[in-house]
């Protein structure tokens, strides 16, 4: 029987085992572990409980203060300060300061920090987001990253794989986000749970890179351990442009792909040819439904942004949705750019002249509102429309606020309309 | 060890949001996060709470982030266990991870009501609800995880690699 690229990545980084099999315990080297302002404090203090004088490898720890940042308030500050310490101290080459940071995982894959066929940890839910370079990533807790940070592993449970087949040619306005909804409008929250999602098909073929980092993102909101995209062209494209930019400690990298008698948990086919972009309505990401069914759904905050959807392509559909438009007077727009680097492109391109020439907000990277951290919290009863990935209770702010999730062209249309709407309807 | 405590049920679906809504995560404070533990998905479970009281959920529980927070709150916050169907699984890891006892019992689950006394056997991982003779059984940790359970969590287990 033959391997998926999820086991073939577990089984060539997976110590003391020479085969694995779905179910296994197993422990795990890490190439890349990852933490941020609000999990790696607690990491830090399990670490330094332990007593250890030297982290694993001091090229391979990335530390970046998105969530809260710029300090929202004192508690915010002192969390961050803990990153920063702790990096000069144990000489963690990747930390981000504000100013070089951005969210996470837009930041890494975009410095070539983490290339195909690596197995990544990341005390953050959304790390999954960089399975689409085809590398085994992974969300966990502090006290594994802890754990990473002195060790190098990590245990992990092998998932049983499903694979999602898309095919056929998304219209204009649909992208990644809208697939990865609608494949969780029918798996439900808990549908992937433990396992591993596998986007094959021929409509993920020719899907741009950032649209993939959109669908992997959320292989977490169908409770799924990974989401995976086998490496192909475009994604060689993207890991050596960003190897060339930034010259990460990072050359040779592997190209896993599934074998063909691989052994699948559950296979579901989505044509994707006539779907409309889809629009998940409060309070699970897993409530999509397509865009037309929303009628007269008033908004009263949009924001573009996000390691769902925060790259220079979803800002470019946003202000190619908003150019020479106004948005409604009783709706306001917070686009936050991933990174710096999207930023500085946003400015370049126009796009950031395009948002606040519209009555939008063009503000710095940072995770802002997403959370209901700040730069853009919801007041009771407010409605907001969210190119985020999650529109849980109180996610965005006030536990009788409503979040709608969508992609970005939806969100700039719904944004002029005061209403959700889609583009073409504008 | 056995503990005895008072039921609090949820349903399915709970996320860490509502375990530990993100406007206090400024703090790692436990006995901080412990006031505000589950107040998104009842704003009276903090004061209500009691130590040794036990949680009961559905299918998925502690789905959503990442936070350690999540765990850390509703330990701290004095609760013996959680009984859920099912677990999202990083929320099952960092359980685990930091020392939280946790049960997948389907049947405890379902009948368990809010304001049952119960009694856990957290060695056996046995649920018995008061004036009931038959335990209802949690599903065996697998060797590997027991291990880690036992050191106390896994940093203790780390410690004997030192
Ligand atoms: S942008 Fe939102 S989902 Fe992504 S890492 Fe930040 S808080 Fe998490």
């Amino acid at each position: 029987m033959g391997y998926t690229i999820t086991e073939k990545i577990l089984l060539a980084h997976a110590v003391g085992t020479k085969d694995i099999a779905p179910g296994d315990f197993i422990s795990a080297k890490v190439d890349l572990c990852l933490g941020n302002d609000i999990t790696s404090p607690i990491a830090i203090k399990e670490f330094r409980d332990l007593g250890k004088k030297k982290v694993f490898n001091q090229n391979r720890i990335v530390l970046v203060p998105d969530h809260f940042l710029p300090a929202k308030d004192m508690a915010s500050a002192n969390q961050a300060a803990i990153l920063k310490e702790f990096a000069e101290e144990f000489g963690i080459v990747n930390y981000f300061e504000l100013g070089q940071m951005g969210v996470e995982h837009a930041l890494v894959p975009e410095r070539g920090l983490v290339i195909p066929g690596d197995l990544m940890i990341g005390a953050d839910s959304h790390t999954c987001t960089h399975g689409a370079l085809g590398a085994f990533a992974t969300g966990v807790g502090s006290t594994d990253l802890a754990y990473a940070m002195a060790f190098g592993e990590c245990w992990f449970k092998v998932p049983e794989t499903i694979k999602l087949v898309f095919t056929g040619k998304p219209r204009k306005w649909v992208g990644g986000k809208d697939l990865i909804l609608h494949a969780i409008s029918d798996l439900g929250v808990s549908g992937a749970l433990y396992k591993a999602l596998e986007i094959t098909g021929d409509a993920i073929d020719n899907l741009p890179m950032d649209d993939r980092f959109s669908m992997c993102n959320m292989a977490i909101e169908a409770g799924a351990k990974n989401g995976i995209i086998a490496p192909d062209a475009i994604t060689e494209k993207y890991v050596k442009t960003a190897i060339r930019n930034y010259k990460p400690q990072r050359k040779a990298y592997k190209k896993y792909i599934s074998d063909k008698d691989a052994n699948y948990a559950e296979v579901r086919e989505y044509n994707v040819s006539k779907l409309e972009p889809v629009v998940a309505a409060p309070h699970l990401p897993s409530n999509g439904k397509p865009v037309s069914a929303f009628k007269d759904v008033k908004i009263d905050q949009v924001v573009i942004g996000s390691c769902t959807n925060g790259r220079i392509s979803d800002l470019k559909q946003a202000a190619a949705v908003l150019k020479n438009r106004k948005i409604h007077p009783n709706t306001r727009l917070i686009v936050i750019p991933a990174t710096q680097a999207i930023y500085m492109e946003a400015v370049q391109e126009g796009y950031a002249e395009t948002f606040v020439k519209a009555g939008g907000n063009f503000c710095t990277p940072s995770c802002g509102p997403c959370l209901g951290g700040h730069m853009g919290i919801l007041a009771e009863g407010e409605v907001g429309l969210a190119t985020t990935n999650r529109n849980f209770v109180g996610r965005m702010g006030h536990p009788k606020s409503f979040v709608y999730l969508s992609n970005p062209a939806v969100a700039a249309a719904s944004a002029v309309a005061g209403k959700i709407l889609q583009p073409s309807d504008l | 060890m056995k503990i005895k405590g008072k039921v609090h049920k949820f349903g399915n679906d709970i996320n860490t949001d509502e375990i530990i809504p993100a406007r206090y995560l400024n703090t790692s404070d436990p006995a901080e996060l412990a006031k505000h533990c589950m107040e998104d998905a009842d704003a009276k479970f903090p004061q209500k709470v009691k130590k040794g009281d036990i949680i009961v959920g559905g299918e998925n529980f502690g789905c959503g982030s990442s936070r350690e927070h999540a765990p850390i709150s509703i330990k701290a916050s004095g609760v013996s266990c959680v009984i859920a169907k099912s677990f999202a699984r990083i929320f099952y890891r960092n359980a685990i991870n930091i020392g939280l006892p946790i049960f997948t019992s389907r049947e405890a689950a379902d009948k368990l009501k809010s304001g049952d006394s119960a009694e856990v056997n957290l060695t056996k991982g046995e649920v018995t609800k008061a004036g009931n003779k038959k335990a209802f059984k949690a599903e065996v940790f697998p060797s590997f995880i027991k291990d880690i359970i036992n050191k106390g969590g896994l940093m203790k287990y780390a410690e004997n690699k030192k």
